[in-house]
Parts: structure tokens; sequence; C-alpha cells
């Protein structure tokens, strides 16, 4: 056997629902550990730590991966230590590649979120107004330090270098087996690829009109979830029940349509879109009737920037736009 | 002082470090577990529709997938003052023990075993689910990660994705299951059943039947003396989708039981500036007087080990035997030794499989009235759940349409933030001596923390309402402007 590929995966700011999921090929595992040889999976799997991979030789790891966005001065330290280490980094995941959820955050100011957190909640107690400290002497003695949150949220390519992308919060384990497969017997992309089928979350859509030998007709009404139950076998945004099947990757084979509710948006924009966000915006707005259904739709979804950038703001050309050098 | 810091802790979810001061002679003057993370969830699931919330909420943590998740969906049941009926409630019940057998067993044989099965000084480099399956040999290893995955397969053909569910609907599930499918989740929970008993046998042989584990698993350097909050069903027994929420001090003696609202009159938690994690404790029990033990504290603990401290008995026949060992071997109740955090989890993947089996022969399962359409909203609503962590707390305030205003979230891990501080000081303090100091002895104060099963990717989430003013142009391919969406 040829020797292993030496692994590294390293959590950033997300939640280490990536990692699960690579766990979750759960007994494939084992035969994908015959193929790759831990040296590196923190904080989360083994014990190896930041100082063991600064003293790693540049270059020492074949293959890494990254989920979770850069959210403070540690994440940015360590993707940039773990991206000189590598020869191949992928931004694994939703947060990695766009940003993720917790770059929602990006929409309020840090004050914001941290009276919210520290003040304001109905349950906290803080007579003194006090907020965590970069660093801070306690009781006079205690020299204590915490990294410092950044002002912004930033994608692994707005930071370093990444070789290759990855969708999905989390991406499938299904497919992450199949990127191993595909990563064991070297058969990858050009570098700066996504990694993906190709294929949008419709096209593996059981209800898509297409497969009925049906049309698309024009949209006349926008439903929230809470507002009824849709036919378990149609379209739901034929239904108008928003859904962005339609600019979304689908290497998850379209699960959230299995149990009946839609699409929003986590296995990434479908190639050739950069702006996540306004491509949903623009596919919603005209697939609709009329005014009248955008009117609704308008009213139904009020906060539009966190429905359509729910998975990709950090990526998105409006938060682009309001950052200039966002890069480090 | 010498400053020594273990960064980053490791075998957790999230982000932590230890940070242990000596004196002049080498003794531990005090250590500290810091969390380094922050996020900002209360904040930015402001503006979101209610029932958007649990899949979007659910990114707080991707190990305890279903359970901010479930805790936001019983919030928003609340919001619109509807209950699920029977069938609907049975199905997030499967869903959960689903959840609770493959995360609990993720648990214990990724963070918490390798500890003990390859060993507390074997090399950091075989310290892990790795070197774990290597000890145990292929085979079984593979059984056990074939056995957890059927879990993950219930998970997701109830919840639609394998993390991160989307099946939330207030007052109800999205997905009904077929006889077919009810069959298929039999079979599954069958095997889920053996998976609990395969895991408290490797404990058994592993840890129980090693008398120099013993002596860490019943040792003063891993003992922490604070009261504890659980879920107990109607007749005080274990419960993990809904009941009654039940504090009693560290002597034992209840100090209280409340549901929905009422969690404000006992928990209040406290800003300390060293670390992004706040610090609960009882207030029932008197206000905030600094990170303590002993029989008077106001600090509790949560989690697997409060459950069997404050629960009579278990809900299920195998779980329960198990249960009566434990407090056998251990005597006093409640039990405040802190790897026993370990054995109760084992325990817990075993009741929780009980309950998916029974529930996958509940003839209602398959039923098709699995919603209650909500009508009106009330514009408030607390979602409390036995999360697998310990208790967890979602509070929601909305507007008529439902749409959130603010948001409260108490995570399982916070509760234990105090009680962790203590655990790592007290091992630190036992461990490091004289200031000898090798790699060893602080992972020996690292499994101070692990039998907490830390979540600090959960316990740094945080959230609000409010909207983000955007302006949308929509250009025709020509250029030309199509439409203008705003929102102000
Ligand atoms: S992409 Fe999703 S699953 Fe992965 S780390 Fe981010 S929030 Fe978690
Ligand atoms: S829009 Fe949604 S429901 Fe319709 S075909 Fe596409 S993915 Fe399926
Ligand atoms: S259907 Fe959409 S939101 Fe659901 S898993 Fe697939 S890409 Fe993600």
């Amino acid at each position: 056997m040829a020797d292993k590929i030496k692994f590294g995966f390293l959590l950033a700011g997300g939640c280490a629902g990536c990692e699960t999921a690579l766990v979750d090929i759960s007994e494939r595992l084992v035969d994908a550990l015959d193929h790759l040889e831990v040296v590196f999976w923190a904080p989360t799997v083994a014990d190896v730590k930041y100082k063991d991979l600064e003293a790693m030789e540049d270059g020492y790891i074949d293959l890494a991966f990254v989920d979770g966005m850069v959210r403070n001065t540690e994440n940015e330290h360590t993707v940039k230590v773990l991206r000189q280490k590598s020869k191949t980094l992928v931004a694994f995941g939703a947060c990695a590649s766009l940003g993720g959820i917790a770059a929602l955050g990006d929409m309020h100011s840090k004050k914001e979120l941290f009276d919210q957190a520290y003040k304001d909640t109905f349950s906290t107690d803080n007579p003194e107004g006090i907020l965590p400290e970069p660093q801070c002497l306690w009781e006079g003695k205690y020299d204590l330090t915490l990294p410092a949150f950044t002002k912004r949220v930033s994608t692994i390519d707005q930071l370093v270098d990444v070789d290759y992308y990855v969708g999905g919060c989390p991406p499938h384990h299904d497919f992450i087996f199949q990127l191993i497969q595909a990563v064991v017997s070297g058969n990858l992309p050009p570098k700066g690829s996504w990694l993906t089928s190709g294929k949008a979350v419709c096209d593996v859509c059981k209800r898509n009109p297409a497969e009925h030998d049906q049309q698309r007709l024009p949209i006349g009404e926008v439903y929230r979830t809470v507002e009824g139950l849709p036919d378990e076998d149609k379209c739901l945004l034929q239904q108008g029940y928003i859904c962005f099947g339609p600019v979304t990757q689908g290497d998850c084979q379209a699960s959230c349509l299995n149990v009946n509710i839609p699409c929003r948006g986590c296995g990434g924009p479908i190639p050739g879109v950069r702006d996540y966000g306004a491509r949903c915006v623009s596919m919603v707005a005209s697939s609709l009737k009329d005014d009248q259904t955008a009117e609704k739709l308008i009213a139904k979804f009020n906060d539009m920037a966190k429905f359509c950038y729910r998975y990709s703001y950090s990526s998105g050309i409006l938060n682009q736009k309001l950052t200039p050098g966002n890069k480090a | 002082m010498k400053k020594i810091e273990i960064n980053p802790m490791t075998r957790l979810e999230g982000h932590g470090k230890i940070a242990i001061f000596l004196d002049e002679n080498g003794n531990v003057d005090d250590a500290f577990f810091q969390t380094v993370e922050f996020r900002g969830y209360e904040k930015f699931l402001q503006g979101m529709p209610i029932e958007e919330v649990p899949r979007t909420v659910s990114t707080v943590c991707g190990v305890c997938r279903a359970v901010h998740f479930l805790c936001s969906m019983k919030a928003s049941d609340d919001v619109y003052g509807v209950a699920p009926p029977s069938t609907g409630r049975k199905l997030r019940e499967l869903f959960y023990s689903a959840h609770t057998v493959e995360d609990h067993t993720a648990v214990l044989y990724a963070l918490g075993f390798p500890d003990f099965v390859v060993g507390p000084d074997a090399s950091p480099a075989e310290r892990n689910l790795v070197g774990l399956i290597k000890a145990v040999g292929a085979e079984t290893g593979k059984l056990v990660l074939q056995k957890r995955g059927l879990a993950v397969k219930i998970f997701e053909l109830l919840g639609g994705k394998p993390n991160h569910p989307v099946a939330a609907l207030p007052g109800g599930w999205s997905k009904r299951i077929n006889e077919e499918e009810r069959a298929q989740i039999e079979k599954w929970a069958e095997e889920l059943v053996e998976l609990g008993k395969l895991t408290l046998q490797v404990f058994d042989d592993v840890v129980l039947k090693n008398p120099k584990y013993m002596e860490l698993v019943t040792g003063e350097m891993y003992r922490v003396e604070v009261g504890n909050m659980a879920t107990v069903d109607e007749q005080n027994r274990f419960a993990l989708y809904d009941g009654t929420q039940k504090a009693i001090d560290a002597q034992g003696n209840v100090v209280g039981t409340f549901r929905g609202k009422e969690y404000l009159d006992f928990i209040s938690e406290r800003v300390l500036p060293w670390s992004y994690l706040k610090f609960p404790y009882n207030k029932k029990l008197g206000g905030w007087d600094g990170i303590k033990s002993g029989p008077d504290t106001n600090i509790y603990c949560v989690g697997p080990l409060a459950r069997m401290n404050v629960v009579d008995s278990m809900s299920t026949p195998l779980a329960q035997e198990h249960f009566e060992k434990f407090h056998d071997t251990f005597g006093a109740w409640p039990v405040h030794y802190i790897q026993a955090y370990h054995w109760a989890r084992a325990i817990e993947v075993l009741a929780a499989a009980e309950k998916c089996l029974e529930l996958s022969r509940d003839p209602e399962i398959t039923g098709s009235d699995i919603w209650n359409q909500p009508s009106s909203c009330t514009g408030e609503g607390v979602g409390i759940l036995e999360a697998n962590r310990g208790t967890l707390v979602h509070h929601y305030i909305t507007d008529d349409q439902g749409i959130v205003q603010n948001a409260n979230l108490i995570v399982s891990t916070t509760h234990n933030n105090a009680p962790i501080n203590l655990a790592v000081k007290t091992a630190a303090r036992h461990f490091i001596q004289d200031g000898n100091v090798s790699e060893a002895l602080l992972n020996h104060v690292e499994m101070a923390f692990r039998p907490y099963d830390l979540c600090l990717a959960c316990a740094t989430h945080t959230v609000t309402g409010g909207q983000q003013p955007v302006e949308v142009n929509i250009y025709k391919n020509s250029g030309e402007l199509y439409k203008q969406m705003k929102n102000f």
C-alpha cells in the first residue's frame, strides 16, 4: 500500500457539525483510516495541541480540512498556521466556504451582540456591566487572556488561499464518503474548484415539475411553513413555499424536501453564481406572478437578508461592499 | 507567578483553554477554565420567523445536533399556543431518543473512552478515536460505528438532514412515517439496544474492573460537590423530551421544581471578564457568591450525572438495572464523583435505545395526525429540554406575526461552567505538585472537564431581534432595473 495521506482537521469558528458528518460515514471511517493518517484533529478529536501544529514542517500535512468561519483572533492564527503546514487546504462546509449561519452576526454591531448576551438577556446578572476582555488581571494577580472578537466574520479564503470548497451545513455524509474516495484515488479537479456533483437541489428533487412532465408556472401565493402543510409530492416553490433549490448545489440529495420542508441554501451556490443571496432574490422574484405576490413575499419574510443570506453572508457582495478590503 | 496554559483543550466541542498558576514552590495557586469564543445568536436570530429558528439555531452545535432544534421548536409551540397531537409528539420523542444514542455514543468513544481504553498516560498521538479503534480492533470499532450509524439513519429519516434537522413545525412535525418505515426503525432500534448493552459492557470491562481506574472514579481529585438540576416525569423518573425541572442542593435536598418561564425564578447567570461563558447559579439559594463547592453552595451542575442524582428511577427496565448498580457502587446520594458522568452517559445510551424501541412499536407512531396548525400567536414562548448535556432553555419574544424580537438561551454547558472550573482546579492541585508538570499530568487535568462533555460551541451562542435594513436591486440581463425590494 502506498503511503498514507497525512490528514488534518481544524475546527475554526464553526459548530463541529462538519466533523460529526465525517464520523457519520460510520463503519466506512475505519476503512478510510487505512488510507488517512490523522496527524491533527483539534480541538475535537485528537490531543494534538496548537503548539504541536506550529512545530510541524511547512507542508507536512497532505490534506487539511477546516470547518467553521473565522470569528476571532485565535481562528485567524490557527487557520494561517494550518495553511502553512498543509499542501492542500479544503474549506469544508458552509461556514468555511461562505461564512455560515454565525456570519449573520455581522448584520449587527459588536456592541449589540455583546450587550444582548452579557447585559440584556433575561437571566443575566451583571450589575457592573462587565464584558469579557481580551486581557484581564483577575484579582490583581492572575493574568488571563482571551482571543479578541474580529470585526467581521470572514470565510477561509478571505484570510488565506484555499484549494477546494465544499458546501453543506454540514456536507452530507454520503457525499463526504464519495469525496474521500476521490481524494484517495487522486481524482480531484483543478485547484480553486468546488468539490460538488455540479447538480442543483432541483435536479435531484423528486418533486421537480420536469420529472412529472409539468411546466413551472408563475407563483401567485407565498406561504410560511407555519401556514399550511404542502402536498407531499409537488414542488414546494410551485405551491408558494419559497424554496432555494433552483440555485443551490444538491450534494445533499435534496434532504429537506424529503420531509416536506423547503431548501434554505446550505449547499452553497450552483456553479457560476458569485453572490448567492442576490441570486436567490432574483430567482424568487422572477418566479412570482406579479407585484402583489412580491409584496406578500416582502411582508412575510421581512428580514430578507437573513432569509436569503442564511448561510452565505460573508461571501456576498452586499457584505463586501460594506467592508472594502476584507482580505487580511 | 508561573503560568501554564493548556491550549486548546482537546476532545470537546468548541474552544476552551485552561490557565494554571503555580506559586514559587511549583504548587497550584489557582486554575481557570476559559471559554474563548463567542458568536452572538441571541442577537442575530432577531427578525426571523420563529418557525425558521429551529433549523437555524441548531447550528449552535453540530454534535448535540437535535437539542437546540427541539428546544426552540418547543418554544415555538408556546409562541403559537399549540401542543402537537400525540403522533407528532411521539415522532419528536423518537427522533430525540435516536439522537441521544448517537450523540452519547460519539462522546463516549471519541471524547471520553480514549483516556481509559488507550490510557490516560498514553502518547497523545494515540489517545484518540483512532487509537481507540486500534486498541479495541477494527472489527469492534466498525461494529460500534455501524450501530451508531443506524441512530443517525433514524435521525435523518425523521428530521430530513443528518445534522441540523428541518422537520420542526410549531405544534407538530412535518414528516409522517408509513408502516414500512416504522418496521425499519424497529429493526434499527433493536440494534441500538444491543449497542447500549455493549457500551455498558465496555465500561464495565475497562473501567469498573480496573482498580487503578476505579481510584480515579471514586477519588477526591475528581470530586466536585455542587447542586444538581434535571428533568423528571410525573413519577419522578428519568425523562428527556419533556417533564418538570427539579433542582436539588449539594446535600440532595429538593430546592424546588419549575416549568416554562419560571426558570427565571431559579437561574441567574453572572458575567466574569475572563471568559466568554457566563456563570449560572441557583438564585433560590442566594445571590452570586463566587465559584464555590461544598454543602451550602448555590452552584449546580447538569447532565447525565445530575440526572442520576435527581431522578428516583429510570423509565425503562434494562437501564433501571444499571441505575441500581450505579447507586450501589457509590452509596451516598447525591454522587459528586465526576468521572461517574461517563458511566451515567453509558446508562443513558441504553435508556434512550430502549425508548426508541418502545416508540417504534407504538401503534400511534404511524398515525397521520402529526400537526396542530396554529391559528393565533401569543408572542412569547419558553422551551425547556433535558438536552443530552443537561437542561437547556430557549426563550423567545415575538411580534404578533411570530417574528422573533428577543431571545435568551441558557445552554447546558453554561450551567456547568462553574463546576468545570472547580473540577479543573481540584485536579490541577492534586496532579501538579512541586513544579512537576508532564504531558500526562496535564492530561489528568483535562480529564476533569471531559466528563462534562463540554459543548463550548453551544455555550458561546447568544442571539437578538431587530432587522437589518436591506435594499435589493434586481437587474434584467440588459442591465435595466427590474425590481427594487426593501424591508424598510
Ligand atoms: S457549516 Fe454548518 S455544520 Fe459545518 S461548522 Fe458550520 S454551522 Fe456547523
Ligand atoms: S424548487 Fe424546491 S421543491 Fe421545487 S423542485 Fe426545486 S428543490 Fe424541489
Ligand atoms: S435541501 Fe437545501 S438546505 Fe436542505 S440540505 Fe440540501 S442544500 Fe441544504
